[in-house]
């Protein structure tokens, strides 16, 4: 069995975000890069699969050198190799294109992108693969079960889940729920020796032209003051939120 | 050319978030001096779309197909999307809508912008606004591509009526492509989804423990509203993952949205900013919420919500 986890370096979910350049380019200054954390999940489930099936494990990130420390993350926690396309993210499907030329390469089982990044909230990449690629595809993914031939997975939907069956080879996009946060490895001494012997190979990027384009950023606007109301007079905020806000 | 949108129904009702895409979608048919097609699967009685200025609906005859198919859905929307000669298609933010946009955007050869708000601020070339860094901040992105596929962002439009003529036709669900099967569908007992609802009651680490959730479901249930939760909550095993809102948990979207015991963390809050009013219930003045909050109290949970549930008794009562 072999597996793709495809990797986003995202922002830290604590950081505020600023923008540069007229409002054309994210502020960097002071933000710390992570895995993005649907990617995680979905890095933590491989880890799993590679435990209980002896799974081989390969990361894959499109972006410039700046991604390299997190897939020496990836190696830390626990993946065989990684690698990185070499080229600057230019939106979902320029992203899907680059994962899929390398992806065809390689006859993998099973590939894991995020539900969404945290950063851009595309949320297309696993599905725009796996239509590349020509295999199924299952999104907002809780459960994901091997047994035998046959592929038992969960999906969740507004108000509940949905169970499915498939097989091999498949398209995933990983969220909470596939693995516990509990689960989540944190990588050991010994983890971040062995990611230094690792393969991170690089691999030139497909000359395409984006699709789309962001033109500028904005950010929402500041928010005036809360409204206190006197937990002694809570007739207060229900006229509140029945006249003035029309929210009941 | 020509507008067309995907239209969702459960247990045969038009799903609300669809209504708003109708809506949405006569908007930039107008904008664009163009028609508004819609397209339901195995809804018997799509009537109701002619009031919100649909001018033909392409009903989907899925035989009795019981689940949504990823495959077939998408398959039969970029046909139907091609032989009408539409250039915009316009899907919901609900789960089938983000789950399907990027598959038909694919099968149409369209560019796909998910968390569209509003109107697209230009057609030639389409210029979208989107809210990205979960909600954080909104993008102005642009297409290269002459046909687009928009996933709305739920609730940020609003629903309008326009009534009309509605022409109806049938037309063939795609054959199945894919080797994926759905065996069932399990819906939680809550009475109301945390996407579909109006109202949302989200409880946090204040409330001291599991035992104590009465407080939350009994305000939820006066209101009509969806049960939440914060991180910590799911994390502990207090409620399940699904009821988890937040940045890495489900985004929320609703009119109202009241926090109880609630600290605020930057996460919880950008997950929850889309929301239109936001009321906080906490007894500690510094938790981050008041500042995001547009009514808060600050108060024991256990002494205010009670109250608040026996007013709300009184009021719902008359």
């Amino acid at each position: 069995m072999k597996i793709l986890v495809c990797i986003s370096q995202v922002p830290d979910t604590t950081s505020k975000i600023n923008f540069i350049e007229d409002n054309k380019a994210f502020d960097n200054q002071g933000i710390t890069y992570v895995i993005n954390p649907n990617d995680e999940f979905g890095l933590t489930k491989s880890i799993k699969l590679q435990q209980q099936e002896q799974a081989e494990v390969v990361v894959a990130s499109v972006g410039d050198a700046s991604a390299d420390a997190i897939l020496r993350k990836c190696l830390a926690i626990g993946a065989d190799r990684a690698v990185r396309i070499d080229t600057l993210p230019q939106d979902g499907l320029y992203v899907a294109h680059q994962l899929a030329s390398f992806a065809a390469e390689e006859a993998f089982d099973l590939i894991i992108t995020g539900r969404e990044s945290i950063d851009y909230n595309g949320g297309m990449v696993g599905a725009m693969l796996a239509e590349l690629l020509q295999i199924p595809f299952v999104t907002n993914c809780i459960y994901l079960e091997k047994k035998g031939a046959e592929i038992h997975l969960e999906r969740e939907i507004d108000g509940g889940k949905e169970k499915l069956k498939g097989e091999f080879p498949l398209v995933i996009g990983a969220q909470k729920g596939l693995v516990e946060e509990k689960d989540l490895i944190i990588p050991n001494m010994r983890g971040i020796m062995q990611a230094r012997q690792k393969p991170l190979t690089i691999r030139a990027a497909e000359e395409l032209a984006a699709s789309s384009s962001t033109l500028y950023y904005e950010k929402p606007p500041a928010k005036g003051p809360v409204k206190l109301v006197d937990p002694e007079n809570l007739d207060a905020l229900i006229d509140l939120l029945q006249n003035e806000a029309n929210a009941l | 050319m020509s507008v067309l949108v995907y239209i969702e129904s459960q247990d045969q009702q038009i799903k609300k978030s669809s209504l708003e895409v109708a809506a949405y979608g006569r908007a930039v048919a107008d904008a664009m001096d163009t028609s508004l097609i819609a397209v339901t699967f195995g809804l018997a009685d799509s009537d109701l779309l002619s009031h919100y200025g649909v001018d033909k609906v392409c009903n989907v005859q899925t035989e009795g197909a019981a689940y949504f198919n990823l495959s077939r859905h998408s398959s039969t929307l970029a046909r139907v999307a091609s032989e009408e000669e539409a250039t915009v298609l316009i899907v919901s933010g609900s789960a089938n809508g983000r789950y399907l946009g990027p598959a038909v955007a694919m099968k149409f050869e369209a560019t796909y912008f998910s968390n569209v708000i509003g109107l697209p601020l230009s057609f030639a070339p389409l210029k979208v606004k989107r809210s990205c860094f979960t909600n954080k901040a909104f993008s102005y992105s642009t297409s290269h591509k002459e046909k687009v596929v928009l996933s709305l962002a739920a609730n940020t439009y609003g629903i309008f009526e326009k009534k009309g003529n509605m022409d109806q036709v049938t037309v063939q669900y795609a054959p199945n492509a894919s080797t994926l099967e759905v065996v069932s569908e399990e819906k939680s007992t809550q009475q109301v989804s945390i996407a579909d609802a109006e109202i949302v009651v989200s409880g946090g680490r204040g409330l001291k423990g599991p035992e104590n959730w009465h407080l939350i479901e009994d305000l939820a249930a006066v209101l009509g509203a969806a049960t939440a939760c914060s991180k910590p909550v799911s994390d502990m095993g207090w409620r399940p993952h699904s009821e988890h809102v937040g940045q890495t948990g489900k985004p929320v979207a609703s009119n109202l949205y009241i926090a109880i015991g609630v600290s605020g963390a930057i996460q919880h809050l950008a997950g929850i900013n889309s929301s239109k009013i936001k009321v906080i219930i906490n007894n500690d003045p510094e938790a981050p919420f008041f500042k995001a909050a547009d009514y808060g109290v600050v108060g024991d949970a256990f002494e205010v919500v009670p109250v608040l549930i026996e007013k709300l008794k009184t009021l719902k009562g008359n």
